[in-house]
């Protein structure tokens, strides 16, 4: 067992143990803060997978922005626990059935059909110099500039849609 | 050297315990989470690839994904401050006045 595959293996239980606690918390900041420690993992992973600029992404837009957003929203309206309201007994269980299956079809696709090949090689000094961001920058401004543009105004768009969703119309009356 | 299988096992593993968040919790804003632990299972995919493939359009398909996912929550989280002022409440079995 190399270092590498250690490394992997406690990180993919820090981010499988913190997606199920997630999953099974009864309150909602909790469940944030486990979907924070997972994102984090996931940065790791980006960081063992010679991606540095992604991992810093990664970090910031979602552990930082995105989590800090549903913080808010968590207590802003107040709603960290719900009251138990089961409607259909039958429906958790089933759910928990149609998971398990999703998952071994998945694992079953992988393993026969779709093996990808390859080893992941540990990620060098010089995947992470300048180089790599170089490199990024290129793709990302040449042969993927215009879904560049195409995402900057979806961001846009999405930032009016926003504002206008929680905008006190003048003259309605609620 | 870690085989790229195991990132891609680990991403399926995360994929359907999101799937399996959605399908199971009745707090919209737990959902929400969950979907974005979906989007997170699969970047992660998309980035082993393109790892594997030594390619750089794996990280800027990953870029794109970050991006639309900010934009996804931003509208989202809107609508659900939105449904708690005129439900007060969030969760999703309240929601059912469009329902025949």
């Amino acid at each position: 067992m190399t270092l590498d595959l250690i490394l992997f293996l406690v990180l993919s239980l820090i981010a499988i143990a913190s997606a199920l606690g997630m999953l099974l918390s009864r309150n909602a900041v909790y469940s944030a803060l486990y979907l924070v420690l997972n994102f984090v993992t996931v940065a790791v992973f980006y960081l063992l997978l010679s991606a540095p600029f992604i991992a810093m992404a990664q970090i910031t837009v979602y552990a930082g922005a995105i989590m800090v957003l549903f913080l808010f929203v968590i207590m802003l309206l107040g709603a960290d626990a719900l009251p138990k309201s089961e409607v259909l007994p039958w429906q958790r269980p089933l759910a928990v059935v149609l998971s398990v299956l999703l998952g071994i079809e998945a694992a079953y696709l992988l393993i026969t059909k779709a093996r990808p090949v390859g080893d992941i090689l540990p990620p060098a000094d010089a995947v992470n110099a300048t180089e790599n961001l170089q490199q990024l920058g290129i793709a990302l401004f040449r042969e993927y500039l215009l879904p560049f543009e195409v995402v900057s105004i979806l961001l846009l768009v999405a930032m009016v849609g926003a504002i206008v969703l929680t905008k006190k119309e003048k003259g309605v009356r609620n | 050297m870690i085989p790229v299988d195991y990132y891609i096992v680990l991403s399926a593993i995360l994929f359907t315990i999101g799937v399996l968040g959605v399908l199971i919790r009745r707090n919209a804003l737990i959902i929400f989470m969950s979907i974005e632990l979906m989007l997170n299972a699969a970047n992660l995919a998309i980035v082993a690839f393109g790892s594997a493939f030594e390619s750089f359009s794996g990280q800027v398909f990953a870029f794109f994904v970050i991006a639309v996912a900010a934009a996804e929550v931003a509208v989202g989280l809107a609508l659900i401050v939105e449904i708690f002022k005129s439900k007060k409440s969030i969760d999703v079995d309240q929601v059912s006045s469009l329902k025949g």
